[in-house]
Order: C-alpha cells, then structure tokens, then sequence
C-alpha cells in the first residue's frame, strides 16, 4: 500500500464545530447550549434531507427547481392525513405503535411527492432544458400552482400535525433537555446521508451522478442514456423533498399552505454555502445553517433571517462558488 | 483496399449560426489507422464531433457499416460499438482512476467485473493507470490525464477508436510511449480514427491518410503516397512530414 | 417630435401604436371616463405597476439579470413615505424626506447588491436575492415600532391631494373636483415622466451596452466594456425606479402595510405582466400592467360568479374560487412561458414586420 496521503479539503468541514464553539459563551449556560446544539443539528438533518435532491437535481441537471418547496409542503400535507387516519396509533403511549403510524405517513409522503415529482419534470422542467431565465420563471410558477392545489385540497388555512404521543417530550441529560423528536431527526438524516454517500459512492448509478455532474456530454459519449439517470435523479430528489417535509411539519407541529415558499430560501442558501451539485456541501450548509438559526433565536431573535444569509454572504466571500465547488468542465 | 467501416457523405455542420462542414467526404477502412491531418480551424475536431452525434449533421450521411448515425443519439452512437477520446480528454477529475475506467466498462457492475487480461494489458502499456489506480484523476499530470483517455477508450473491446489529437501537449518520451500503443491497437485488429499534427505520428502509424482544409476533405490517399509527395504536403499543410 | 419624446423607440407596429394611444388616452381621462371609486383606484393601481414593472423590464429585459428583490426597494419607496408621513405629519416637506431617505436606502442597498453579484453566477445571485427580499419581509413585520408591523401604516398626506380638499363647489362633467383627483393626476404625470426616462435610459447608448452584456458578457468584456460597472448602475437605476413606484403607492392610499408592498404575490404579478406584456421592451410594461390589473380586479368577480354556478360539485367551486385567483394566474404565467415567450409586444411588433 503506498504511504500517499490523499489530500482532503477539511477546511469545511471545520467550520461546524467552530459555529458551535463560537455560540458557547455566547449561550449562557453548557445545558442551554447543548439543548440548541442538538436542536440546530436536527434542523440542519432535516434541511439537508430536503436539499440533497436539489443540489444533485442542480448539479446533474444543470436544472434550477425554484419550485421544489413545493414537494415539502405536499409531503407534509400527505403526512398530516395519513397519521389523521392512524390516529388511535399516534395516540398511543407506546413508541412502537407511534413509529408504526409515523413511517408509512413518511413513506406515503415520498411516493405522492416522487410522483408528483416526475410529473413536474415532465411538463413543466423538460421543456425548458437549458434555459436558465425560463426555468427560473416556469418553476416559480409550477411552485405557485401547487401551493394554490395544496389550498384547494386542505384549505387555505393551518392545519394542526402533532406529534405523537410517545415522540413528545424531552430526554434529560444532566441539566440539559433534548427533545426525543429531534433526536429522531439527527438518526432519520444521518440514515438518509448514509444511504445517498452509499449510493453515490459505491454503486455504478452513483458513479454515473458523478460524473454526470462533471461532464454531462463525456458520460453520453461512453455509452450511457443520461436522460433515464435525470428523470431518476428529480423525482428522488422530490421524494427526499417530501420526507423532508414531513419532518419539518412534525418539527412546526403546524402546517401552512406557504410552508413550501418558506422553507425554499432556507434550502437555497443552503445549496448555495455548500456549492451546487456537491451532497457534502450540502450536510454542511445545511448543518451551519441550523445551527445558526437555533442559536441566533436565542440570543437575538429578530436576526434569525438574516444570520443566516450573513452566513452566506460570509461563506461566499471566502468561497464564490461554495465550500466545495464541483469542478466542472 | 479494404471496405470501409466508416463513411462520411456530403456532410455539412452548423453551430449556431456558422457554418463549419461544406460537404465531407471521408472513408475510413476498416482495421486501419487512418490519420486526419489539417491545420487549426479545419473542421477536424467537428468532423468527429458530427460522428459521435455531439453535433447533428445539417446534410449529408455518417454510416458505421449498417448503422445511419447522421440522426442518432451519442450515447446509441457509443453503444454500436465507437470509442471517441476528446480533445479535452473528457476525464472525470473528481473520480479516481480506476472510477473512471469502470464507467468506460459498460458491461461491468463494479470493479471487479472488468476484464482482468485486458486490465493487464492496458498497464503494461500505460503503467501511470495501474500506479494511480486509486487516485484521483485531477491529480495526474497532462500526460498521464491522456494515456487514462485512451485507456478507457481500450478497456473494452470497440470497433471503432475516434482518438482527437492525442499527443497535444506531451513530452516527446511519452509521444513515443502512446505512438507504441496505437501501434499494438492498430495490430490488434481495430479501426482507428486519429485526429493529429505531429508528424511522427502520421508518418509512423498512418495506412491512409484525409487533410481537412476549410471544412472540406481536400485530399485522400494512401499513407505511404502522402509521404513521398513534399510538394503536396507543402501545399496543404504548409509544411513536410 | 414624438419620436423626439419616445428615445426613437416606436411602437413599430400599427396595432400597438394604436394600443398605447387609446391605454394612455384611458388612463389620461379615466376619472371622467370611469366614474366611480373604484376605477380611479384601479386606475391609479395600473400607473404605479407600470412604473414596478418597467423598472423590472430594465432589469431583465435589458441587462438580463433575475432578481427577486424588486420588491423590496418598491416596499422601501412606500415605506419611506409611510414613516415619513406617520412621524412627520402630513406635509410636502415630510413627503420629500420620506422620499429622499428611501431613494438614499435603496440606492445603498442596490449597489451593494449590484457590486456582490458579479462575485457569483446570475444563478446564485436569484436565490441570493429571494433570500433578501423575504428577510426583509420578516423584518418590516417585526420592527412593528418602526413599521407599524403587520397592521402597518395609516397616515395623511398633504391637504392639495387628500380626499377632503375640494377646489370647486360643482363637480366637473361628473366628476368631483377634488384631491383625490389632483393626486390621481400628480401620479399620472410622474408615471409618464418616470416612463419616458426609461425609454431614455434603454434607448441610449447605456442602454445598448446592456443589452450587448445581456446578450455575450465575455464578448461585451473584451471590446472593453467593464460589465461591473454596468451592471450594478442597471441594478441602482432599477431599484430607484421601484422605490419611486412604492412612493406612488403610499401616496395613494395612504397606508402601507408588509402586504402591500412585499408580499411575494406582488413579485409574482411583476414577473407575470413582463413576460406577458414582452421582456425587454418598456412598452411591454404598460400593455401587460394594464391588461394585468383591469384582469385582477374584475376576474375575480368572474371567478366569484362561477364557483356559485358550480357549487353543486364542491371540488370543482374550490378550484374555481375567488380565493384561488393565483392557481389560474400561476397557469396563465406557465403557458406564457412556454407559448408567448415575447410577450403581447413583441408579437404585435412580429406581425407587423412581416
């Protein structure tokens, strides 16, 4: 075996742990920290969740869905009527039987959301390939059309997604009390980022993103019909959306029609710290971001907003094309 | 004179609003090296282009045997059995080496699959693919970037090699060591298309040879013809072999 | 003389000469010609989108740059007349340093904006902007002290244009004499005069080199041209248009709230009247915000109508409730998109050549 040391960029990577130091002091106490630690962290998991399908759909695609909230609040909205119909299951003090309500929902969440998901890169994303302004303005349009759809279906105003019963609740770890949802939510993301790494590292499938993300035309010329992998590559990505969403909603414990349009500009800077195309990036935007906003709306709630575009701001200064660009020919 | 595997009739290309192909004519026989020469601006990297189905010929036919590739997709174009090797390379540099390789080896799932003789092949001809294997390929030199081109343009048996100047901007030593490749691959019964301006290279593996002047195939001919006529080789290449 | 007065940008169309002629002529006498208040106030609606939207087509037609940030500086214009006017009272004098702090905020803002966008790709630079203009949003909404919150503003502007001030006793072939009146034609006025300067602007050589950048920066680069510069004082100019627009606005309805004038549903109409109207061509602005506004209020109506026609099938009165006026919209911008990519202005000009 050679001795080589692979040089990796960890510069990135850094910066996590950094964020959460520097919000140490700046807490109050070690248990107010670790409970909006672990609270950032799972919202940076579920951010993630949701905006892994749209660096990659990006990255591959050179396809810019303004319009993939659109699949979260359809995730959470399915969700909510889902566990609607289970709710003697969600009622029930027992983990198990909460679980066994709360992974259908999830699972029915990504279904509707992937088939919506292929239904949109049909009629609204494929005819606009390679057009960058059209695609900006059609998937706008697309987004507003199903947040007007998702009004119609279950009207105009919030709708209530509790959680259930044995999820509720706290763990105490000393003097700090984490959230057993959250919890959930850091397990369900790092399943979800092991999964996408395993993919994308190990399969020929995966390799295929890779290098599509690279070189589109190259990959064509070997011999491999990119357009299948495109298609594949969108309505994951929407389904991820979905499951996203419905972690988010069970988050909020509150839905709302505009949900999708909210949850957007969050992904967006997300994608945009992390570089598009890169899945990475991605975990660390989105972790940073999470992160950023817990703390922030403790020590400073108005600023919560705008900690985390000054985040990017600062991010993009260091980096203009993201903290790990993917390198493209 | 042996038939052609490939043939290109009155192909004209347009990129946009230019016009870069006004009717090529090419023939390349099979199971020989056949070298298209011309200077910068040709029309020789969108001649291949139009091949591989990169670019769609406005008119005009491209056949590879019993196969019209004028209107078909690349990735079909691919799977009939043609290798292209870009200008640029076309290496994936965030994929290792042996990443790389792998994708070019459709039928194999994963690593292990590939063709192990052939594998030993292409390192006894390439050594820097075997000593990188597990490396990225941006790491490598230019050098080493253009023998793994080629190597995955080998990894599985093709019928037809379109190779676009393979040797730019290479040290001379390791001009010779990819002019000993071609010449093992010429021998090993494949047909090749080389795009290429040093003259070692069309002078040493050429059987037939096509200058490309002003988007049109002005001369066609045997290898060993071109090489003994000086003044037409001034006259369309400004310079001797 | 009057292609003196259009920058040399004519119709180039008889159809849509003639369009223009009769709009502006509409809007010229609409408080005679549509009695009433609720046309004036569509009226007055249509000339400040004009303005919005105009301001929007120098920034994407012209220089090609998507930006969601419009509506921010069109908040910033009503806003700053709106504290202006609530902490100043209602004079001219507060008026203009309501107006005057609004275009210095905007102007700051869309340079900064401008100078970081050519740091990162026109893609980055979208989200970047939705990223601000809805912090912006949550802000005006939480800076309740300031910005009257979500309730917003209510204030008075000065006694000339207010609703109270009649300077005749008679009305005048039906119309009432008032301040309203005044101030519907004060907006009538800058509206032009705010229109005609943009013709200018695209029309000149500035104008131009915009183009040419929207058209190949890397070629607009190396004749010369620094992008950089171009772009951000496009941006400035845009920007400063639009707080303009917000102005007429609080001016005219003498409130203004985060709805009013930040809302997201607004970037929406801007964006739907420029491709319907046509990208890149000012007049485009004018026929589409016209079409738009006359469609919004009036539709909806419609919509009102036939959802109670339909109401025996509950899913089918959902869709078509009045509530879901933006589902149709949205559908109205996709098929624009995808069919009518120039725009109403760009195929009367089509027709026209050939």
């Amino acid at each position: 075996m050679n001795g080589k040391k692979l040089d990796f960029d960890w510069k990135p990577i850094a910066l996590v742990p950094l964020l959460a130091l520097v919000a140490l002091p700046l807490s109050g106490s070690f248990s107010t920290w670790l409970t909006l630690t672990v609270a950032g962290l799972a919202m940076g998991m579920i951010i993630f969740i949701i905006a892994s399908g749209l660096t990659l759909i990006f990255g591959l695609m050179d396809v810019l869905n303004f319009g993939h909230g659109v699949f979260i609040a359809l995730g959470a909205f399915v969700a909510s009527s889902v566990l609607g119909l289970m709710s003697d299951w969600t009622g029930s003090q027992e983990l198990w039987r909460n679980l066994l309500a709360v992974f259908p929902a999830m699972l029915v969440a990504m279904l509707v959301a992937g088939a919506v998901g292929l239904a949109f890169e049909r009629f609204i994303v494929r005819p606009v390939y390679g057009q960058h302004l059209k695609q900006i303005l059609i998937t706008m349009g697309g987004m507003i059309i199903g947040e007007e759809l998702i009004k119609v279906i279950w009207g105009p105003g919030q709708v209530p997604l509790p959680l259930p019963e044995a999820l509720r609740g706290s763990l105490l770890l000393g003097d700090a009390a984490i959230s057993k949802y959250r919890i959930l939510a850091v397990v369900v993301g790092v399943v979800v980022f092991g999964l996408l790494a395993w993919t994308l590292g190990r399969t020929k499938i995966g390799l295929l993103i890779r290098a599509g993300v690279q070189d589109r035309e190259m990959v064509e010329s070997l011999g491999y019909r990119i357009g299948r992998l495109f298609v594949g590559v969108f309505v994951v990505g929407s389904a991820l959306a979905g499951l996203g969403g419905v972690m988010w909603g069970l988050f909020q414990q509150n839905l709302v029609p505009q949900m999708g349009a909210q949850v957007n500009v969050l992904i967006f800077i997300v994608i945009i710290i992390g570089g598009l195309g890169s899945t990475a990036g991605a975990l660390i935007g989105a972790l940073l971001v999470g992160l950023m906003t817990n703390y922030t709306g403790f020590i400073l709630p108005t600023a919560t907003q705008f900690a985390s575009i000054a985040l990017m701001v600062a991010v993009l200064l260091w980096r203009p094309q993201g903290v790990y660009p993917v390198a493209r020919r | 004179m042996s038939d052609a595997l490939l043939s290109l009739e009155g192909v004209h290309t347009h990129i946009g609003a230019y016009h870069i192909l006004h009717g090529v004519d090419l023939a390349v026989p099979r199971g020989q090296l056949t070298m298209l020469l011309g200077r910068n601006g040709a029309g020789k990297t969108t001649t291949l282009r139009t091949i591989m189905g990169l670019w769609h010929a406005s008119k005009g036919s491209v056949r590879f045997g019993a196969h019209d590739l004028t209107a078909m997709h690349t990735p079909r174009i691919a799977e009939l059995g043609i290798a292209y090797v870009p200008e640029n390379m076309g290496i994936f540099s965030d994929l290792t080496v042996k990443e790389n390789m792998l994708l070019a080896a459709r039928a194999a799932k994963s690593a292990e699959a590939m063709d192990e003789a052939r594998l030993e092949w292409i390192f006894r001809l390439f050594p820097a693919v075997q000593k990188f294997w597990n490396h990225p390929a941006g790491k490598l030199s230019g050098g080493q970037k253009q023998m793994l081109a080629v190597s995955r343009a080998i990894v599985e048996p093709r019928e037809l090699l379109i190779v676009d100047e393979p040797s730019k901007g290479l040290a001379p030593a390791i001009i010779n060591n990819m002019i000993e490749a071609f010449g093992e691959l010429k021998r090993s019964g494949v047909t090749i298309l080389l795009v290429e301006q040093n003259i070692f290279f069309a002078q040493r593996l050429g059987d037939s040879v096509a200058v490309m002047d002003n988007g049109r195939v002005v001369h066609s001919g045997s290898m060993a013809d071109f090489s003994a006529d000086e003044a037409l080789q001034q006259s369309l290449l400004g310079l001797a072999l | 003389m009057l292609s003196r007065l259009l920058s040399n940008d004519l119709p180039r169309s008889r159809l849509l000469a003639l369009l223009l002629a009769v709009l502006v002529l509409g809007l010229a006498f609409a408080p005679f010609i549509f009695p009433g208040v609720k046309a004036l106030s569509v009226a007055a609606k249509i000339l400040v989108f004009i303005v919005l939207v105009a301001s929007f087509d120098l920034l994407l037609g012209y220089t090609g740059i998507v930006s969601f940030a419009q509506t921010m500086f069109f908040g910033i214009g009503a806003y700053g007349v709106a504290i202006a006017a609530t902490r100043l009272g209602a004079g001219w004098g507060a008026l203009a340093i309501g107006l005057g702090a609004a275009l210095a905020l905007s102007l700051v803002l869309s340079f900064a904006i401008g100078l970081f966008s050519l740091r990162v790709r026109a893609i980055f630079f979208a989200m970047i902007t939705l990223a601000v203009a809805s912090a912006f949003l949550t802000l005006a909404s939480q800076l309740s002290d300031f910005t009257g919150g979500e309730d917003g503003l209510t204030f008075k502007m000065p006694a000339l244009i207010s609703p109270s001030f009649e300077f005749a006793d008679e009305p005048f072939l039906g119309v009432s004499l008032d301040g309203r009146l005044l101030c519907y034609y004060l907006l009538f006025v800058v509206a032009v005069g705010l229109v005609l300067a943009l013709l200018r602007i695209v029309n000149s050589p500035f104008g131009r080199v915009l183009q040419a950048i929207r058209e190949n920066e890397f070629r607009a680069e190396a004749i010369g041209y620094r992008v950089v510069v171009y772009r951000t004082t496009a941006s400035v100019l845009s920007a400063l248009f639009a707080t303009l627009a917000g102005a007429m606005l609080a001016v005219w309805l003498r409130y203004n709230g985060p709805d009013t004038s930040l809302s997201f549903e607004i970037m929406v109409d801007v964006l739907l009247i420029v491709v319907i109207g046509g990208m890149g061509t000012i007049y485009g602005a004018v026929v589409g915000a016209v079409l738009f506004v006359i469609a919004q209020s009036y539709l909806q109506d419609l919509l009102r109508i036939a959802s109670e026609a339909v109401s025996g099938l509950p899913w089918l009165a959902a869709l078509l409730s009045p509530d879901r006026w933006l589902l149709w919209l949205g559908l109205l911008f996709v098929l624009s998109v995808y069919y009518f990519p120039t725009g109403i202005v760009g195929r009367l000009r089509a027709r026209a050549s050939r």
